[in-house]
C-alpha cells in the first residue's frame, strides 16, 4: 500500500468517518463523492458505531507472505449497528468457535508493516463484543 | 482544582502462566510464583503495540467524560517500547482519537515511570491554564529476556487519564517528584532487551525512591499513612510495592485493588497508572488516594487524589480493570508466547 494512499485514508481507517448523502441519507464507507442511489454529490461526515454483528466470515489458512504469523485468522463481513457492512479480519479468538451472529466491536489495530524497516499502518478490526 | 475527568485501561486477552515460562527454562515454579508473586501475566496479539493500547485505553477514558476529543490540547504517551524510535506514538494516537491538529504531544520514556511523568506534565498544563484538557497514557509492550527473572513479569497494557478543571472525578491534591541517576536497569539504542543490575535493582533503586517520593509528599501534605482509603506502588513483581508499603506505614487492604500484578504482571508505564485505574475503579466519594510510581535510571512520581461525588456516575461507563483480567483469557503455550513476541528467527 502506498504511503500518500494510506495518509489520505486515515480518516476512514483510524476513526471510521463515513459519507452520509444529505440527498437519500445513504452512508457509504468508505466515503465517495456521487450518491450511487439518487447522484446527489452533498454528503456530511459521520462516524460509524463500533457494535456490530458477523454476517458472514472465511477462514484464511494459506496467507500472503506478511500475515502468515497470523494463520488461521477470521475474515468477515460485519453489519454494523446503523445497517453499514464492512469487510474486516476479527482477531483475539478461537477462530474454531466463531459463529454467523456473533456480536463483535471494531478495535484500532496494526494492520501492516511495509517491511521491518518501513512504516507501521494502522486501522480497524473486530473483536468478539 | 485540577484532576482527573477521565481515565480508561487497557490489558490485552492473551495471557502466559508463569508455570509455562517456568517449565521453558527447567526453574521452579512454585518458588518463582511465592517469591515474585506472580501467576501469569498480559501478552499483546501479534497486531498489538504501544499506539494499539494506548488508543484502547483512550478510548475507554474518554467514555467515561463527556468532552470533545478537540478541546484536549496536550496528549502525552509514556513508554519504553514506542514502536518508532523516531516518529512519536502521539501522532498516530492523536489522530485516531480526533484530537489533530491543534494539540501539543510528546513521547515519554523513563523506563517504568514514564506513564506518570505524563500525568504530572499533564495535569501541571491545565493548572497552568495552558489547556483546558490534557491527556497523558501510560503504556507498554515489554520484552524481557528469555529466561531472564523479568520474562515473568514484562507484560502489556495501559492506562489514559484526562486531567481538567470541571466535573472532576479525582482531585488531585498534591504531587512530587524524586529523581537521582542510578544505572540499575538500561537498554541501549538498538539492544533487544534490556540489562538489569541484579540486586542493584531492589534497594538503592527501586526502595529508595518509591519511599523517597512517599515520604517528600507525606511531609508536605501533613498526611499520614492510615488517612488513605487506598495505596498504590509501582509492580514490577508482586513482592516489592507490598514490601515497600508495609515500610511506609500502609496496609494489604489499602494495596489490594490497586494490586494487580499477580494477573496482570508489569506493564511497565501503565503499571502504577492501571492500579490507580483499578482502584479509581472501585473508589468511594470522599476516599483519598496514594499513589506512587517507579522509573529505573531512576525516579518515582508520587500523587495524592480525593475523590469526589462525580466518581460513582462513571465507573461503569466503561469496562474496569478486574473485568479486563478476568474477562476470559486466552492462554498461550511457551512456543506461541516465543512467536507473539517475536523471539523466534524467521527467514526473510
Ligand atoms: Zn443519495
Amino acid at each position: 500500500m502506498p504511503s500518500p494512499r494510506y495518509r489520505r485514508e486515515m480518516p476512514q481507517r483510524y476513526r471510521l468517518e463515513a459519507g452520509k448523502c444529505k440527498g437519500c441519507g445513504k452512508i457509504f464507507f468508505p466515503p465517495r463523492l456521487i450518491c450511487n442511489k439518487c447522484g446527489s454529490e452533498d454528503f456530511e461526515q459521520v462516524v460509524l458505531p463500533e457494535n456490530g454483528k458477523i454476517v458472514t466470515f472465511t477462514i484464511i489458512r494459506v496467507a500472503p507472505a506478511q500475515f502468515e504469523a497470523e494463520v488461521p485468522y477470521a475474515i468477515a463481513i460485519v453489519e454494523l449497528e446503523n445497517g453499514v457492512r464492512i469487510t474486516t479480519q476479527v482477531v483475539d479468538c478461537d477462530t474454531e468457535k466463531l459463529e454467523i451472529g456473533n456480536e463483535v466491536k471494531l478495535v484500532f489495530r496494526k494492520v501492516q508493516e511495509e517491511g521491518k524497516t518501513g512504516i507501521i499502518l494502522y486501522g480497524y478490526k473486530a473483536v468478539l463484543a | 482544582m485540577v484532576g482527573i475527568i477521565g481515565y480508561g485501561s487497557y490489558i490485552p486477552k492473551f495471557r502466559i502462566k508463569a508455570e509455562q515460562i517456568a517449565h521453558q527454562w527447567g526453574k521452579d515454579a512454585v518458588a518463582i510464583k511465592r517469591g515474585l508473586m506472580l501467576q501469569e501475566k498480559s501478552v499483546p496479539g501479534l497486531d498489538e503495540d504501544t499506539i494499539t493500547i494506548s488508543v484502547a485505553a483512550a478510548k475507554k477514558a474518554l467514555k467515561r467524560c463527556n468532552i470533545d476529543p478537540q478541546e484536549i490540547g496536550a496528549l502525552y504517551i509514556g513508554s519504553e517500547s514506542h514502536p518508532y524510535a523516531v516518529k512519536p506514538s502521539g501522532t498516530v494516537v492523536g489522530e485516531a482519537l480526533g484530537i489533530v491538529p491543534d494539540f501539543h504531544t510528546a513521547d515519554l520514556e523513563f523506563a517504568c515511570k514514564a506513564g506518570s511523568e505524563g500525568m504530572f506534565i499533564a495535569q501541571a498544563l491545565v493548572k497552568a491554564g495552558e489547556v483546558k484538557y490534557a491527556m497523558a497514557i501510560g503504556a507498554d509492550t515489554s520484552q524481557g529476556a528469555p529466561a531472564d527473572a523479568l520474562e515473568f513479569s514484562a507484560s502489556a497494557g495501559g492506562s489514559a487519564f484526562i486531567f481538567g478543571e470541571e466535573n472532576i472525578l479525582a482531585e488531585l491534591l498534591f504531587t512530587h517528584s524524586y529523581t537521582t541517576d542510578t544505572p540499575d536497569f538500561w537498554r541501549r539504542e538498538g539492544a533487544f532487551y534490556p540489562h538489569h543490575g541484579g540486586r542493584f535493582t531492589g534497594e538503592p533503586a527501586y526502595f529508595k525512591h518509591v519511599q523517597g517520593a512517599a515520604k517528600a509528599i507525606l511531609k508536605k501534605s501533613g498526611y499520614k499513612p492510615f488517612d488513605f482509603k487506598y495505596a498504590i506502588f509501582h509492580m514490577p513483581n508482586g513482592k516489592f510495592p507490598l514490601t515497600v508499603g508495609k515500610k511506609l506505614g500502609f496496609t494489604d487492604e489499602q494495596m489490594k485493588p490497586g494490586w494487580v500484578v499477580n494477573l496482570m504482571g508489569n506493564t511497565y508505564s501503565g503499571s502504577s497508572p492501571t492500579g490507580l485505574s483499578a482502584t479509581l475503579d472501585v473508589a468511594k466519594p470522599g476516599d483519598l488516594i496514594f499513589m506512587v510510581s517507579f522509573g529505573s535510571g531512576a525516579g518515582s512520581d508520587a500523587f495524592i487524589f480525593k475523590a469526589t461525588g462525580k466518581i460513582t456516575d462513571v465507573q461503569n461507563k466503561a469496562e474496569k480493570v478486574r473485568e479486563m483480567l478476568a474477562d476470559d483469557p486466552i492462554y498461550l503455550d511457551y512456543g506461541q508466547y516465543a512467536k507473539f513476541r517475536e523471539k523466534i528467527i524467521m527467514n526473510e
